[in-house]
């Protein structure tokens, strides 16, 4: 397997006909964890929700190639299989279907027909997962996602990127609603699939996640575009001092999505 | 039409009876729903006209085929029946036929009966007598009422007496082969006071081609604190109309728990009304259905809360494919003096295809101010989302809408007690949404 690149060209994205993101550049390949950085409403979830296929955002203009394949023209299941992973922000409830079944569909779809996981090893591997995370065993028989508190959910987003080992995964969010223990747990599983052979982004609004998920590269997101880009230490200062700074070197007054 | 429509008259009905040497009471409720089946009209389902369904095209008395062991029945019946822990208590009917029926020592030592409708009429006469179609159901109703009791050709009564608790789920299977054969099956349960059983049925047929009529009426009667959890799967083919209403009585601190897979692939008027009459009495109805091709149904369920404290959950979950139409009418009453009561149901119907028809009735008919009541009903599709949630994991937009469609309908098999008949289920659920 080569190492992942997801390549992201002049990206267009508009929501019910209005423009979100606009003229947005990114590469990330094998190896590399980048934080995307921004304050609310400034198009950070769109960015994953139009990568990841999401029925109701269109992309309107640019490229994005995931090693070497046209990213937009596949569905979104394709996306899954070709190494796209999405850890998503609001993850939907699906009342009736376990989590376990869930996972075991997704992982067999993933290794195609005549090619079906053993149980034993799915049940191995989930339960060692599940350590991890440090999930109740209780969880795999749980309807996917009905009920659980806003940090099961993440947790459950993290546990199913470990099942599935992505290429790229993009982490949207996955620190909001935590407890210190909590974003502890969730930083081990994804530190437990940095390599050669994965890349992330990690969409977040606050620098403490990235003290325990130390990024490459840092970018900072207003009005539907990434306004900064630089190493750890951008991260550090957004910390210390907010975006005002930012905003005031580049002249934006409003960085929300809209804006002219 | 190869079923000629036989006229029913008086000497039929004594001849049929004869030969079964039944009781003469029993007899005479026959002629009795002789003479009001020529008299009385179609029951009148809510926003269904059955009008010109078939009522009456079928063969009544047929042959006995002479399955007379479970080796011999077909993989598709064998495999419904309970194994190991679930095993031993179970009724098979071919065609209203006995094909094999078994009981265990401990509970016949306990008094439990628990044999076919015929057996149950001539060695526990009185039982059956205070129950049949005196309370739950009449005979004077309607039309079907009245043919169900001239007509009567299969069931079972089940017993538990007093302070019997039993552990083992007690099984049914009602199973038409004979091309046309039309089936008129009466299921009478008595749960004495302080009692609780589990009972499930499967209604299946494997007669492809004649059309034939699916006449099915049970009374189920729970008893103070006793408690019936009711688990059924009907499964009739696309030629057969069925007309299917399973009714309860619940006393005081009483409870009936059903659990119905509505998987006809024929027209269908399907009724499940339960009656919480005593004090502390609760009642679970719950049902799943999938419609498909040109088929029609109409499904009611209903508890009526006379007493206090009682408790009402009806839960309905349809899914409609290609061209069916399913109507689903649920009904909480409350009555006047029914205090503190507390009546819920949801209805959803997940349509598959725009030529599909939906349609959910929620009713709440509330004549007590001291209760709480709630409702929701929803007609719709998949979830757009929850597709692209499944499918952001792999999993293609068609197995993604399966395991959407069967999540939806969990809620039933789940609750279905013996294994066998757990799988069965699913498995016609996977056919109908393949
Ligand atoms: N249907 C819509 N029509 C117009 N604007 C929308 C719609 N949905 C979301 N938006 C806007 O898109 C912007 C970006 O949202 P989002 O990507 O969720 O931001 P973030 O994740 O950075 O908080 C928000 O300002 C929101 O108001
Ligand atoms: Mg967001």
């Amino acid at each position: 397997m080569s190492a992942p690149h997801l390549k992201i060209e002049n990206l267009h994205v508009s929501i019910d006909d209005t423009e979100i993101i606009k003229d947005l550049n990114l590469e990330i390949k094998g190896g590399e964890v980048h934080a995307v950085m921004g304050p609310n409403g400034t198009g950070k979830s769109t960015l994953a929700a139009a990568l990841m296929g999401h029925p109701r955002y269109e992309v309107t203009k640019g490229t994005v190639m995931f090693n070497g394949e046209d990213l937009l023209e596949m569905e979104v299941d394709e996306r899954a299989k070709a190494g796209l992973f999405l850890a998503m922000q609001y993850p939907s409830e699906v009342s009736g279907v376990t989590n376990a079944d869930f996972m075991r569909t997704a992982i067999n779809a993933q290794r195609g027909e005549g090619n079906e996981i053993q149980l034993m090893k799915f049940i191995k591997k989930l339960d060692e997962k599940m350590n991890l995370l440090e999930m109740d065993e209780s969880f795999s028989q749980r309807y996917l996602n009905e009920g659980f508190s806003g940090g099961e959910k993440k947790r459950n987003e993290i546990l199913q990127m470990l099942m599935l080992e992505p290429q790229i995964a993009i982490l949207d969010e996955i620190d909001s609603g935590l407890d210190i223990d909590a974003l502890k747990v969730v930083s081990k599983g994804v530190n437990d699939m940095r390599g050669p052979e994965f890349g992330a982004l990690i969409i977040t609004h606050y620098q403490r996640l990235l003290n325990y998920i130390k990024p490459d590269k840092v970018h900072v997101m207003m009005q539907g575009t990434i306004v900064k880009s630089g190493g750890p230490e951008l991260a550090e200062r957004l910390e210390a001092e907010g975006y005002d700074w930012i905003k005031a070197e580049l002249g934006i007054e409003d960085e929300t999505v809209g804006q002219k | 039409m190869s079923a000629e429509t036989i006229v029913y008259d008086e000497a039929y009905i004594r001849e049929f009876s004869k030969h079964r040497q039944e009781p003469v009471w029993l007899l005479e409720c026959r002629l009795r729903g002789l003479a009001l089946m020529k008299e009385l009209a179609l029951p009148k389902p809510e926003k269904t006209n059955i009008e010109n369904w078939n009522f009456h095209a079928f063969q009544h008395d047929v042959e006995p085929k002479g399955t007379s062991s479970l080796a011999a029945l077909p993989e598709d019946v064998k495999s419904l029946i309970g194994k190991d822990s679930e095993a031993g208590n179970v009724i098979v009917q071919q065609n209203g036929a006995v094909v094999h029926q078994e009981l265990s020592e401990d509970l016949k030592n306990k008094g439990v009966i628990f044999t076919d409708f015929l057996t149950a009429v001539k060695e526990h006469g009185d039982l059956v007598q205070k129950y049949f179609m005196t309370e739950a159901v009449q005979v004077d109703e309607h039309r079907l009422t009245a043919m169900h009791a001239a007509l009567l050709n299969g069931g079972v009564f089940l017993y538990v007496p007093k302070n019997v608790e039993i552990e083992v789920p007690l099984q049914a299977i009602f199973w038409q082969d004979d091309a046309g054969a039309g089936l008129f099956n009466h299921v009478l349960i008595v749960a004495d006071d302080n009692s609780s059983v589990t009972y499930v049925e499967n209604y299946l047929s494997t007669n492809a081609g004649e059309p034939s009529v699916a006449n099915i009426i049970s009374e189920v009667y729970a008893g103070s604190n006793a408690t019936i959890r009711y688990g059924a799967v009907d499964h009739m083919g696309e030629t057969v109309t069925s007309y299917i209403n399973r009714r309860g009585r619940i006393d005081h601190d009483g409870r009936i728990e059903w659990a119905l897979g509505k998987m006809n692939d024929g027209n269908t008027v399907s009724e499940n009304w339960t009656k919480c009459l005593g004090n502390g009495s609760t009642s679970e109805a719950k049902m799943v259905t999938i419609g498909r091709g040109e088929q029609r149904q109409n499904f009611m369920v209903r508890i009526d809360q006379i007493g206090q404290h009682s408790d009402g959950q009806i839960f309905a979950h349809g899914v409609m494919k290609d061209r069916a139409t399913g109507i689903f009418n649920g009904i909480g009453k409350i009555y006047q003096g029914g205090k503190k009561s507390n009546a819920e149901q949801t209805s959803r119907i997940l349509m598959l295809s725009d030529k599909a028809r939906g349609d959910a009735n929620p009713i709440l008919l509330i004549d007590e101010d001291d209760v709480t009541a709630g409702h929701a009903a929803s007609v719709g599709r998949v979830d757009d989302l929850q597709l692209y949630y499944l499918m952001s994991r792999g999993i293609s937009r068609d197995e993604a809408e399966r395991m959407i469609v069967r999540g939806f309908l969990d809620p039933v098999v789940r609750n279905l007690p013996i294994e066998g008949v757990k799988q069965a289920l699913e498995g016609v659920i996977e056919r109908k949404i393949q």
